[in-house]
């Protein structure tokens, strides 16, 4: 009964989709890979990895007997998620590409692509479920928890969620690994992509610099002793311990905030200190994947594959929340999503534009 | 049914080609360099095909260099001539709308020094002669300006611009690649110094094609080896290729005009269906001026990417500008240059190209699919 409905497989050239559009094949659908081709990072010798990623995909499509195709956003990605990613870091936050990139990109002018050649449903790898409960489409978690990728999907709009498939919602890692060898599948034990995709393997350091100019500065402490310096603040995050270079005696340095007015990039000692720690933010951009209530209780997730905390939530207007936490949370970022859930529903989520702690906002976070 | 329209990309092999060249290979597998009989077995169906080719364009078999291809006559001829000639001087006329294995050849040649003016196309497709007069000096080494466009048919100029450089020191190089199927050419008639061919887009196969220059041409080989094809291009000759090109242009230049005729009628087919079914769309280029196997198609509004995967998915094979890194497809430099930089044309046109492999039923078929997809996704 599948097989007159055509589905659209975003192909990366990665196990996981390799493994989808498998799947669907064996499930009967009409399957049609597609190769997304939202960079252009032809390096000093010609070559890109979309090309080494793309033969993947021709490999893969090639041996499950389905056509493929490439469609080209490096236009709106550019327009839509790197501007973004940009103009983020040069006000000193922690963009999330990856959110902005499914909002926009995969489930936005991928779908319409989609639907533009017939298909009925888009597939992707994702490590996430899509249920249907009371004539409603729910987001829920990936059954395999380490990979569960609902936070980067909580600004997919609702009505979305009717074209959308996860096949792998239901599998853990290794059995799509296991999956992919039985069939022999080309890309079965390829190496799992890290950052970034259009950053890759290089040093973020270095690509960033190649778009934004770095200022370097004084690393304080928040009584106002100069500790170090910086390279340039967009090269930080709140928490960071790592690369501050910065040392001696006592307990390590992280960082805690900046100051982007004169440059300066606050630091602390010590993993627990005060200063990392807050109790409430305010979240913009807020999309709701259910219908809540004006107040209510449930998790939230600041980072990814951080644990769920306890917060209660409060409706500010349509698309902004408060949320406050049960207990002080270390580190939160603004420019980052807090996520939404109930049990294994993702309620929704929004971007992180204000951190609070007893009541006052704390500016030197950012 | 898959429905093959794409045949200026490449060709179904005839036939009577594959019995040719299984015949031949099984007659003999000998090096034509060799002096003894397999050798001269070999050499004599290297030769016969020569000769033929030779004839073909009117020239002489001495003028005959045979390739891997176009892409690799395209090289011997304008970075051989550049080379050999850079004493006489270092400019180089070609067109904006050239095939990219003459741009990036010129491309290249700009970093090593030469100076290269790429010529303007007007909308009709066409270069202007007196554009080259104008930017013609006494420093031009040569002239390369394709007989026929790949993406729209559009057939250039070319003996006008061959009696323009007849005085001058220029050599004039035209890629016929397209053109040498549908065209009789005759190279001493035309003025024509150089000029490049390849076997797979006459059903031949991939592999082969030559090169024509004229022997009082001085040209340094690209490759350095023994002193097969006159030390023009050494390595032991594609010999099966050889004579399965001769096969092809055989039979190309015998059916000639009943194929002009046919494949214009398949053009006027699949317009007259896409007008009846009332499609918006335009042609690029002037009808009047194509080869009749070849017609590029404006959909507006209809991005090519999603135009050609919906053509696929339905059955059609045909396609557009050249394809670009990891299978994406680029918008057409050839359209490009033929309208303004507003225009929506190099981003939403296709090409469909008639052959061997069409009949009157299946471009039918393909054009009424094609106006269901116009239909379905036009604004």
């Amino acid at each position: 009964m599948n097989e007159n409905k055509r589905i659209v497989v975003g192909m990366s050239g990665g196990v996981d989709s390799s493994v989808t559009a498998l799947l669907l094949k064996q499930q009967g659908y009409e399957v049609v890979g597609v190769f997304m081709k939202n960079w252009d990072d032809t390096d000093e010798f010609g070559v890109c990895t979309a090309t080494k990623d793309y033969e993947d995909v021709m490999k893969v499509c090639h041996q499950i007997g389905i056509p493929y195709y490439t469609v080209n956003f490096e236009e709106q990605y550019w327009e839509k998620v790197f501007t973004y990613f940009l103009d983020e870091y040069k006000n000193g936050r922690t963009p999330n590409p990856d959110v902005m990139c499914n909002k926009e990109i995969k489930f936005k002018a991928f779908l319409d692509y989609a639907l533009s050649i017939g298909a009925e449903y888009v597939a992707t790898g994702h490590y996430a479920r899509i249920v249907e409960q009371d004539g409603q489409k729910w987001l829920l978690r990936g059954k395999d928890n380490n990979k569960d990728q609902t936070y980067f999907l909580h600004q997919i709009k609702p009505d979305v969620l009717e074209k959308v498939l996860f096949p792998l919602g239901d599998l853990d890692k290794k059995e799509v690994r296991k999956i992919a060898e039985e069939n022999n599948l080309a890309t079965a034990t390829k190496k799992d992509s890290t950052g970034i995709c259009f950053i890759g393997e290089k040093n973020f350091k270095t690509f960033l610099s190649e778009y934004l100019p770095a200022q370097p500065g004084e690393m304080q402490s928040m009584n106002g002793d100069v500790q170090g310096n910086h390279d340039g603040l967009m090269y930080y995050t709140i928490g960071q311990r790592h690369g501050l270079g910065i040392g001696g005696e006592g307990e390590p340095w992280f960082v805690v905030g900046k100051n982007l007015d004169n440059n300066v990039l606050y630091v602390e000692q010590g993993d627990q200190n005060e200063y990392l720690y807050s109790d409430r933010l305010i979240a913009r951009n807020v999309n709701w994947l259910k219908d809540m209530p004006e107040t209510f209780t449930c998790t939230a997730k600041f980072r990814y594959r951080q644990k769920d905390t306890p917060v209660t939530v409060t409706k500010l207007d349509e698309q902004s929340v408060q949320v406050d936490f049960f207990h002080n949370e270390r580190a939160v970022t603004p420019g980052q999503s807090v996520v939404l859930y109930q049990g294994d529903i993702c309620l929704g989520g929004g971007t992180i534009e204000e951190i609070i702690k007893e009541n006052k906002k704390l500016d030197y976070v950012g | 049914m898959m429905i093959y329209l794409d045949h200026a990309a490449t060709a179904p092999v005839d036939d009577r080609v594959l019995e040719k060249m299984y015949e031949v290979e099984k007659e003999t597998f000998g090096n034509p360099s060799s002096i003894h009989s397999h050798g001269r077995k070999a050499k004599y169906y290297l030769e016969a095909a020569r000769s033929y080719l030779a004839g073909s364009i009117h020239a002489k078999e001495e003028e005959i260099v045979f390739t891997s291809g176009g892409t690799e006559a395209n090289n011997l001829a304008i970075i051989g001539t550049a080379i050999e000639n850079e004493y006489k001087g270092n400019h180089i006329i070609t067109s904006q709308q050239e095939h990219h294995a003459i741009i990036h050849i010129m491309e290249y040649l700009q970093k090593k020094g030469f100076h290269v003016t790429y010529l303007p196309v007007n909308e009709k497709g066409q270069v202007d002669p007196n554009d080259i007069k104008r930017t013609l000096t006494d420093q031009t080494i040569l002239v390369s300006v394709m007989y026929a466009n790949n993406e729209t048919g559009v057939i250039q100029p070319i003996e006008e611009i061959a009696a323009l450089l007849k005085d001058h020191q220029a050599y004039f190089h035209t890629d016929a690649v397209q053109a040498y199927s549908m065209l009789d050419i005759n190279v001493k008639k035309s003025g024509i110094d150089l000029l490049t061919t390849s076997g797979h887009k006459l059903n031949a196969p991939k592999g082969i094609g030559f090169l024509f220059a004229n022997e009082k041409v001085a040209i340094e080989p690209m490759n350095y080896g023994g002193m097969q094809e006159r030390s023009k291009r050494p390595g032991t000759e594609n010999l099966i290729g050889a004579v399965g090109f001769h096969k092809a242009a055989q039979i190309a230049v015998e059916q000639r005009s009943a194929n002009v005729e046919k494949y214009q009628g398949f053009k006027d087919l699949f317009l007259s269906v896409l007008k009846e079914k009332e499609v918006q769309f335009e042609v690029n280029g002037a009808l009047d001026l194509q080869l009749p196997n070849i017609v590029n198609i404006s959909f507006s509004g209809i991005p090519i990417d999603v135009m050609l995967t919906n053509l696929d998915l339905a059955g059609v094979s045909a396609s557009s500008g050249s394809a670009c890194t990891a299978g994406s497809v680029e918008p057409s430099h050839v359209l490009k240059a033929m309208f303004s930089f507003r225009s929506e044309r190099p981003n939403n046109s296709i090409r469909f190209s008639f052959g061997t492999a069409n009949t009157t039923e299946n471009v039918t078929e393909a054009a009424i699919k094609t106006a269901e997809i116009a239909h379905r996704l036009g604004k």
